[in-house]
C-alpha cells in the first residue's frame, strides 16, 4: 500500500473534479458565474485559462496516476477518498476565500444578496476539507499491515 | 468578400486519404484498423472545414469552427494516425533510411520540440487574432490559403510533439509535454476570453463589425477547444500509463516467450525504438 501516493493522486482529482464543477454547475447549468463582464478585472481573465488548462490536465492525469496505483496494487483506497476529500475541500474553500473575497475576481451570484450564498459556499468547503483531514489521519495511522 | 468553397483543399484533403488507404494496402503486417479510422476522420474533418460552407454557421461563429475543425481536430485525428509509421513500414529500405536520418536531424529535435510547437500554434494564433493579419486574411485570397495551412501545420506539429504514435528522437519527457499542453491550453482560454473583452476593438481592422456575433465566436473557441486538449491529455498520459506497465517476465507479466513477436512492430510506441 502506498498511501502517500494514494492520497496525492486522490487529492488531484479532488481539486480537479470541485474545479469542473464549479465551472459546469455553476456557469453553465445555473448561470450564476458570468462568462465576462464589464466588472472582471484583467487578471480573471487570466487565472481562469491558467485554471481552465490545469482543471483539464490534473482530471486526465489524476486518473492515470490513480489507475497505474490500482493496477500495481498498492492504492490505498481509504487515503485516496481522504485525498480526494481533502483536494475538493481546499479548491472551495480556496475558491471562496481568495478568488471571491480577497482577490474579488468573481461572485458566486450576482443581483442577489450575497452573504448566504458565501457562507454555504465556504461551510461546504470546511466540512469537505475536515472529513478529508479526518479520513487521511485515520487510513495513515491505522497499523502496517492492514487494509 | 469571404472565400468560399475552393477545389484545391478539397482535392488535398482527397489525396491524402488515399494516398494513406494505398499505404494500408501495401502493408501485409496488418495495419491497426483504429489508426486508419483516426487518420480518415481527420481527412473528413478538413474536408468539412473546407468545404461548402453551409456545413458551418454563417459569420465569425463559422469561421472559428472553421479554425478549430483546420488547428486542433483535424490535426489531432490526423496524428493519431501514424501516418510516418505507416510509412516506414511499407516503403524501400532507400525511402526509410532517409525518413530515419531526417527524424534524427538536429533541425527536425528543434522544430519538434514542444516549446518550438506551442510558439509557432498558440503563438501564431496570438499573432494573426491581436493584428490586422486576420482582417487582411479576409480579403486575399492567398493569405487566407496560407493561413489555413499554417493552423493545419502548427497543429499537426503540436499533436505529434506531445502525445503523437509516431517515432520523435529525443521527445522530451512527460513533465515538459504536459507543461507545453497547459500552456497552449491556458493561452487559448486566456486568448478566448481576451478577444471576447474586447470584441469592439479585436481582431483589428474589421469592416461592419457585429459585436454579439464576435462574442459568440470567442466562447466557441473558449469551450470548442477543450475536446482537442482532451483528447491529446488522454493519450499523454495513456502512454505515460502504458510504458509504465509491469515487464514481462515481473510478477504480472506473461514469460517473454509466449509474447506474440509481432506484437514488438506493431506497438504504439515506435518513437520508443527510436530514442534507443
Amino acid at each position: 500500500m502506498d498511501d502517500r501516493r494514494s492520497t496525492a493522486a486522490g487529492a488531484v482529482i479532488g481539486v480537479a473534479v470541485m474545479a469542473a464543477v464549479d465551472e459546469i454547475v455553476f456557469h453553465q447549468v445555473l448561470g450564476w458565474h458570468h462568462f465576462y463582464d464589464r466588472s472582471t478585472p484583467s487578471v480573471a481573465l487570466l487565472s481562469d485559462g491558467l485554471l481552465h488548462a490545469a482543471e483539464l490536465l490534473a482530471l486526465v492525469g489524476g486518473f492515470f496516476w490513480f489507475a497505474d496505483l490500482r493496477r500495481r496494487g498498492v492504492l490505498a483506497a481509504r487515503s485516496a477518498w481522504g485525498g480526494f476529500l481533502l483536494g475538493a475541500g481546499a479548491f472551495q474553500l480556496f475558491d471562496g476565500i481568495v478568488d471571491h473575497k480577497v482577490l474579488r475576481l468573481h461572485q458566486i451570484r450576482y443581483g442577489v444578496h450575497l452573504l448566504p450564498y458565501d457562507v454555504v459556499w465556504n461551510v461546504a468547503g470546511a466540512v469537505l476539507l475536515l472529513a478529508g483531514a479526518a479520513l487521511t489521519w485515520r487510513a495513515w495511522s491505522r497499523p502496517a499491515g492492514t487494509p | 468578400m469571404t472565400v468560399g468553397a475552393d477545389p484545391l483543399p478539397l482535392a488535398a484533403a482527397a489525396l491524402l486519404a488515399s494516398a494513406y488507404l494505398f499505404g494500408v494496402s501495401r502493408d501485409r503486417r496488418g495495419w491497426r484498423r483504429r489508426r486508419t479510422a483516426a487518420w480518415l476522420a481527420g481527412c473528413a474533418l478538413l474536408a468539412v472545414a473546407l468545404g461548402p460552407p453551409a456545413l458551418l454557421p454563417a459569420g465569425p461563429s463559422g469561421h472559428m469552427a472553421q479554425h478549430l475543425l483546420l488547428g486542433m481536430l483535424a490535426p489531432v485525428a490526423l496524428v493519431f494516425g501514424a501516418p510516418v509509421t505507416l510509412l516506414l513500414r511499407v516503403a524501400r529500405p532507400p525511402v526509410r533510411r532517409a525518413v530515419g536520418r531526417l527524424l534524427r536531424s538536429r533541425p527536425v529535435h528543434l522544430l519538434g520540440h514542444p516549446a518550438t510547437a506551442v510558439l509557432l500554434g498558440t503563438g501564431g494564433l496570438y499573432l494573426v487574432l491581436l493584428t490586422p493579419l486576420y482582417a487582411a486574411a479576409e480579403s486575399h485570397r492567398w493569405l487566407h490559403h496560407g493561413l489555413h495551412l499554417h493552423y493545419l501545420l502548427a497543429g499537426y506539429l503540436f499533436a505529434w510533439s506531445v502525445a503523437g504514435p509516431d517515432p520523435a528522437p529525443r521527445r522530451p519527457g512527460l513533465p515538459v509535454r504536459a507543461g507545453a499542453l497547459f500552456v497552449a491550453a491556458a493561452g487559448h482560454a486566456v486568448l478566448a476570453k481576451y478577444l471576447y473583452a474586447r470584441a469592439d476593438t479585436l481582431p483589428p481592422g474589421l469592416d461592419g463589425r457585429d459585436v454579439a456575433a464576435l462574442r459568440e465566436a470567442a466562447r466557441l473557441m473558449y469551450y470548442g477547444g477543450d475536446l482537442a486538449e482532451l483528447l491529446l491529455a488522454t493519450a499523454l498520459f495513456a502512454a505515460w500509463y502504458r510504458r509504465r506497465a509491469p515487464r514481462a517476465g515481473g510478477r504480472a507479466g506473461t514469460p517473454p516467450h509466449t509474447r506474440p513477436i509481432g506484437r514488438l512492430a506493431s506497438h504504439d510506441h515506435a518513437g520508443e525504438y527510436w530514442r534507443a
